[in-house]
């Protein structure tokens, strides 16, 4: 390394320090989580486990006998369901909005200015406004205590669809009409030309849309009724509102429900960040 | 109808139809929701419902509780965003600077929490606020400050929930603020470092007027976010200590699905909605002075 001139220096040590900071919330979160039952609460507050632990995650995890009735914190079951909702709403919402993406920026229809800006104003409306009369209208369908009632106001992806339609437009014209013009149909312009063009922000997409069905909590919290169909979050949020003293075993649910996106998160991190910054920024 | 437009709508009726049932539909029923007086006798038996005009309004004006929760809220909103703004530009800032090493990584690192679960994350952070054996008061007291009790003193408890929320979402406006850096003129930076402009007079002319639409953008989001908080009093405070988290989304979810008063929580809604509105109309009007937008 080159000899740092004191301001350099000074700048990166604060950047060091600053992501310390940031990330050690959630590797105390990791350690907490493997201390014996109890440990975390002696004082002073210990920073490292006097051994390393499993028995939180298995007080959490696994399904025991208590006096004669089956007892669990139904995590496994809300590990399930996060997965399986998270995963169906991310593949249907991809399968609604790409398509109706690319339509609003290359095929020309009546109506369809009207509708686009009918689209950017209703992102100022907040989706909490929906939520009441949404959870009536769901009652009457049956939806209410269903993973489709999850799932389907998640697909309702006006952001998606702008987002997609922003990247759609880079695409020249000229290579969408050739192919017009050599009679190809519509559909197979889509998914021959323009879909291969758009994998970069597809991925980018059905990443936002994975981590934002994973973390949502609070219409799950009102459409599930049932403890068997809880996602992670509203889960964890029952568990914690009446075992709040049990520090490591908070830990642990804790860490059940952030690492899988915290993971897929440092896995593809160069697309959802590419994602954010519009390529604008390299390095 | 031509070939292309069968094709358009094809690709984008069905997505339109699901916006349509689960946003439009219910943003249009919510207004008609608030002048009904809707309950759980009605969920029972649509026969018992009654409209009452601008009843809830009424009611709601007259609950000391909804005006805590206004409050509460103006409060999350007047110190979370610059607070949350600053953080953020701070940062990008700070990254932005041509002698830090190692870029990418910082970056990924320090947005590791945006991606987190809300829930998840609050519950680590109320075991961090624990007065006795959290670790940010054992921090504090090596430098000498006496143990705070964050999440159980109502005058404490509301910035308790800020650091929260600023650490979990710092990294999302950080990342949008270093796109803007990065596109600041570097000639004109030039130009004023040859004119003698100092460091603060850079920012202040060639920086900010070059990330003041985005600025702005970004204020405007937050204070959108800022003014739906929910989750983190949910699972840190249950709205208290002393009701003193209770926001407004907190009271319409207690009203509309702990007390099934759905026309009392439909009205809390659309003061919501207003609020956001106004709000943001002022919001790009102040923007449209400046020649931000």
């Amino acid at each position: 390394m080159a000899l740092m001139k004191p301001r350099a220096i000074l700048a990166n040590a604060a950047v060091v320090l600053l992501t310390t900071l940031t990330i050690a919330p959630l590797l105390y979160m990791v350690i907490v989580s493997f201390m014996p039952r109890g440990e975390s609460s002696n004082l002073p507050t210990p920073l490292w486990p006097s051994r390393w632990s499993l028995e939180n995650y298995h007080e959490l995890l696994v399904r025991r006998l208590i006096d004669g009735a089956w007892f669990d914190y139904r995590i496994v079951p809300a590990l399930f369901n996060s997965v399986a909702i998270a995963m169906i709403s991310t593949l249907l919402g991809l399968l609604l909005t790409v398509p109706a993406g690319y339509a609003f920026a290359k095929l020309r229809f009546r109506g369809r200015e009207r509708l686009l800006k009918i689209l950017i104003a209703s992102l100022v409306v907040p989706g909490q406004v929906a939520m009441l009369p949404l959870f009536l209208i769901f009652k009457q369908l049956g939806l209410v205590n269903s993973y489709a009632g999850v799932i389907l106001p998640s697909l309702a992806g006006i952001f998606a669809i702008l987002f997609v339609r922003q990247a759609t437009l880079a695409i020249p014209d000229e290579m969408i009409d050739a192919a017009r013009i050599d009679g190809a149909s519509e559909t197979r312009i889509f998914v021959t030309i323009v879909l291969p063009l758009l994998t970069p922000i597809v991925v980018t997409l059905s990443l936002f849309m994975f981590l934002g069905s994973w973390n949502d909590f609070l219409w799950p919290l009102i459409v599930l009724a049932d403890q068997h169909l809880y996602t992670l979050p509203v889960a964890v949020a029952a568990i914690a509102r009446e075992h709040s003293a049990d520090g490591e075993l908070m830990m642990a649910a804790a860490v059940v429900t952030t690492m899988p996106v915290l993971l897929l998160f440092l896995a593809m991190q160069r697309y959802y960040l590419t994602g954010l910054l519009g390529g604008s920024v390299k390095g | 109808m031509t070939r292309q437009e069968r094709a358009a709508w094809l690709f984008s009726a069905p997505v339109l139809a699901i916006i349509a049932l689960v946003f439009v539909l219910p943003t249009a029923l919510a207004m008609a929701l608030s002048v009904t007086d809707y309950s759980i006798y009605a969920l029972a038996d649509w026969a018992n419902l009654r409209f009452v005009g601008l009843g809830n309004f009424v009611d709601l004006f007259s609950t000391p509780l909804f005006w805590r929760a206004i409050g509460n809220t103006a409060l999350f909103a007047v110190l979370g965003v610059p607070m949350a703004i600053g953080a953020s530009l701070a940062v990008a800032l700070l990254l932005n600077d041509a002698t830090v090493r190692w870029k990418p990584l910082w970056r990924v690192l320090l947005f590791a929490p945006y991606v987190t679960s809300i829930v998840a994350t609050a519950v680590v952070w109320r075991f961090l606020f624990n007065e006795r054996s959290g670790l940010l008061n054992r921090a504090l007291a090596t430098i000498g400050i006496a143990p705070v009790d964050w999440l159980g003193n109502p005058h404490t408890s509301i910035p308790a929930i800020l650091i929260f929320v600023t650490w979990k979402i710092f990294g999302y406006n950080m990342i949008v603020f270093t796109a803007a850096l990065s596109a600041v003129p570097q000639d004109l930076m030039e130009a004023a470092r040859l004119d003698g402009a100092g460091r603060w007079g850079r920012f202040r002319h060639v920086t900010l007027p070059a990330i003041g639409p985005t600025l702005l953008l970004a204020a405007v989001m937050s204070v959108a976010g800022f003014l739906q908080i929910f989750a983190e009093p949910y699972v840190m405070t249950l709205g208290g200590p002393a009701q003193s988290t209770t926001t407004i989304l907190y009271f319409m979810f207690d009203e509309g699905f702990k007390w099934w008063n759905l026309g009392q929580a439909s009205a809390v809604a659309f003061v919501l909605f207003l609020m956001i509105l106004v709000l943001t109309m002022v919001q790009t009007r102040i923007g449209r002075r400046y020649e931000w937008l």
